[in-house]
């Protein structure tokens, strides 16, 4: 796998004239220092790069937070461009909102498809579904949001925003919940659902790999004393990989928060609050991208401090998925 | 595990149903049929993605869409040759950044650092950055290139991009190294190799086809990026300059724009556009997945 015969001429050769450069001639030793330096270096930017993102978010953001307060800003509902009012709550709200749907959505099929794969598919179908979950997870986000955009959201309006609407207008909480005054199909939910599809396959692959690390053994003795399958998930998979499986669900999660294109196509891009889940939202990401090209002044200041804000949320819960993924590793 | 399934349905055929209590046998029907819709609701959902663009794709494919230049509003035909071109110099860009980062911090992981304090903290990291969301590297990317340079430019595309390959590269190439036996190392050392002797012609041969992989992973992830370009390299309907200053064209926020567009034209070329894109993706995780399989069996 070495050169040999290069090395074995240099060490001979080496040998004769001076023994201690035999083993360590020095332009050998100046590249191995700079090898391992250059090495190092770039493993320091790895995390230069974190901490450049945290500067300049707060850099770029500092302006809007010293204008208006740091709980100001975040619970102000104004983003008035003409008075240069800016408030973050409808897009927080809206990011958190579209993500807790998605998760809603997303975390039974996710479940679902781990425990089909891990426990009920027979071995030819194995390989075949895990390699299109995985597909899944690599189509761009983009296409995510020209298929919610054309595809889905005519046929949510058609079949159901109009006929859900229709049965519970009027009625209290539910009516102001699940009312669409324009059922054009795009929303919050829309944009949950969408999210939903997007992170089916990160939470679905993760628990995957955690159920097939439980031991065979533990399984089988549980079929051995007359376990159903499902007896078998509850009462042994479950308490063997929980802890690693809110892991997962929590990648889903941050993963949810940070998406922009798709949602941008989806979520209607309102700048109001509504109390409807089927009304048009905005969150976070999507109002970046909406507005940051044609910002200027306090309003850019404004959208990198939401940013700042995405950025803390996202990566609290990234922090804390990769804490529990990762402590189940160990043991 | 290959032989728990094979055996599995001839057992369960076997099993006196009469002595199970009702809501067991209920509970466990359930579930199955719950996880067989589920998994049938992830594998359609892919299918009629699939189906959908190359549907709308196809029968708006035409050669052109690869010798014009992207059409101006309101005028007839087009093509998305500057896009094309601008998106492969963008990710090129990425992954040249990114390749000579990504495989020697990984190197330092596996072959350096291992247990140190410095290498878990930035492990730990990178598995932070690696699902980071894209726009926030965009913003990191503007305040850094952009605002300092007076304007958009194809370079800070191209690190943008960069910023996210990294992770990819770094992950593959360390688990990739950490298989390779350690026997191999010792034998490259005991012959009077010095280390960086033993990790470029001994562990990094070894890997090889594993880093490979970890590369074309990045690519697949960075070719269908639009947030972080969205403020970096922008858009531009002519063709860029050679010098890659002010706009670069590039297929993902071109799609944005023309599928969001009133002309019918610039829908098309937007489907056109995103089955290019997600043609060049599927297929390299596909080719990915398998040279992975290759390396892990081998």
């Amino acid at each position: 796998m070495i050169e040999e015969g290069r090395l074995a001429t240099l060490t001979e050769e080496a040998a004769i004239a001076r023994p201690r450069d035999a083993i360590r001639p020095s332009s050998l030793a100046t590249i191995d220092r700079v090898f391992r330096f250059a090495s190092y270096a770039c493993t320091l930017l790895v995390l230069l790069v974190l901490l450049g993102i945290i500067g300049s978010m707060v850099y770029g953001g500092w302006p809007a937070f010293r204008e208006f307060g740091f709980l100001g800003f975040l619970s102000s509902s104004t983003w008035d461009v003409n008075n240069d009012q800016y408030g973050a709550w409808p897009a927080v709200a809206g990011t958190l909102a579209s993500a807790g749907l998605a998760l809603l959505i997303g975390v039974p099929i996710s479940l679902g498809i781990a425990v089909y794969l891990t426990q009920l598919s027979p071995g030819w179908l194995k390989g075949p579904v895990s390699t299109a979950i995985e597909l899944l997870a690599a189509v761009p986000s983009i296409i995510y949001g020209m298929w919610g955009l054309f595809v889905f959201a005519p046929l949510f309006a058609r079949f159901v925003q109009v006929p859900v609407s229709n049965v519970v207008e009027g009625l209290p909480i539910v009516g102001t919940l699940l009312y669409a005054r324009v059922p054009s199909g795009v929303g919050i939910l829309t944009a949950g659902i969408i999210l939903a599809l997007m992170i089916i396959p990160f939470i679905a692959s993760v628990t995957r790999d955690m159920l097939d690390q439980i031991p065979t053994v533990l399984r089988e003795s549980a079929y051995g004393i007359g376990c159903t399958t499902w007896e078998v998930v509850r009462h042994v998979l479950v308490p063997q990989a929980g802890v690693s499986i809110i892991g997962a669900i929590m990648l889903g999660l941050g993963r949810a928060l940070g998406e922009t294109m798709a949602v941008t196509f989806v979520v209607g891009n309102a700048n109001r609050l509504s109390g409807s889940i089927f009304d048009p939202g905005s969150t976070i990401a999507s109002r970046i991208a909406n507005e940051f090209n044609e910002a200027i002044g306090m309003q850019l200041n404004a959208l990198i401090a939401l940013g700042c804000i995405l950025f803390l949320v996202t990566f609290a819960v990234l922090i804390v998925a990769r804490i529990l993924v990762s402590r189940v590793k160990v043991h | 595990m290959t032989t728990v399934p094979a055996a599995r349905p001839t057992t369960e055929a076997e099993i006196p149903w009469g002595r199970v209590r009702p809501q067991r046998q209920l509970a466990d029907k359930t579930m199955k049929v719950v996880c067989i819709v589920s998994t049938a609701i992830g594998v359609f959902v892919l299918g009629w993605i699939l189906g959908m663009l190359a549907w709308q794709g196809l029968t708006s494919l035409s050669p052109r869409v690869f010798t014009q230049v992207m059409p101006g509003p309101g005028s007839e035909g087009g093509g998305l040759a500057n896009a094309i071109v601008g998106s492969l110099i963008l990710t090129f860009l990425g992954i040249a950044v990114a390749t000579p980062v990504g495989v020697l911090a990984g190197t330092y992981l596996a072959e350096y650092g291992k247990t140190s304090k410095l290498a878990e903290v930035v492990r730990f990291i990178n598995d932070i950055l690696l699902s980071a969301p894209s726009i926030l590297i965009g913003l990191f990317v503007y305040t850094l290139m952009v605002q300092p340079m007076g304007g958009y430019s194809g370079w800070a595309g191209g690190v943008a991009l960069a910023i996210i390959a990294t992770p990819v590269i770094v992950r593959t190439t360390e688990d990739m190294l950490r298989l390779v036996p350690n026997t191999l190392r010792e034998a490259g050392a005991a012959l009077g190799a010095p280390p960086a002797h033993v990790i470029i012609n001994i562990s990094w041969r070894a890997a090889r086809a594993g880093i490979v992989t970890g590369i074309l992973l990045a690519m697949a992830r960075i070719a269908g990026e639009t947030a972080p370009l969205l403020f970096t390299a922008l858009n531009n309907t002519f063709w860029f300059r050679p010098d890659l200053f002010g706009g670069v064209s590039n297929l993902p926020v071109t799609i944005y724009q023309f599928a969001l567009s009133p002309y019918p034209n610039w829908q098309e070329l937007a489907w056109a556009g995103a089955l290019l894109i997600t043609v060049t993706i599927l297929g390299l995780s596909v080719v990915a997945r398998f040279l992975i399989k290759k390396e892990v069996s081998r």
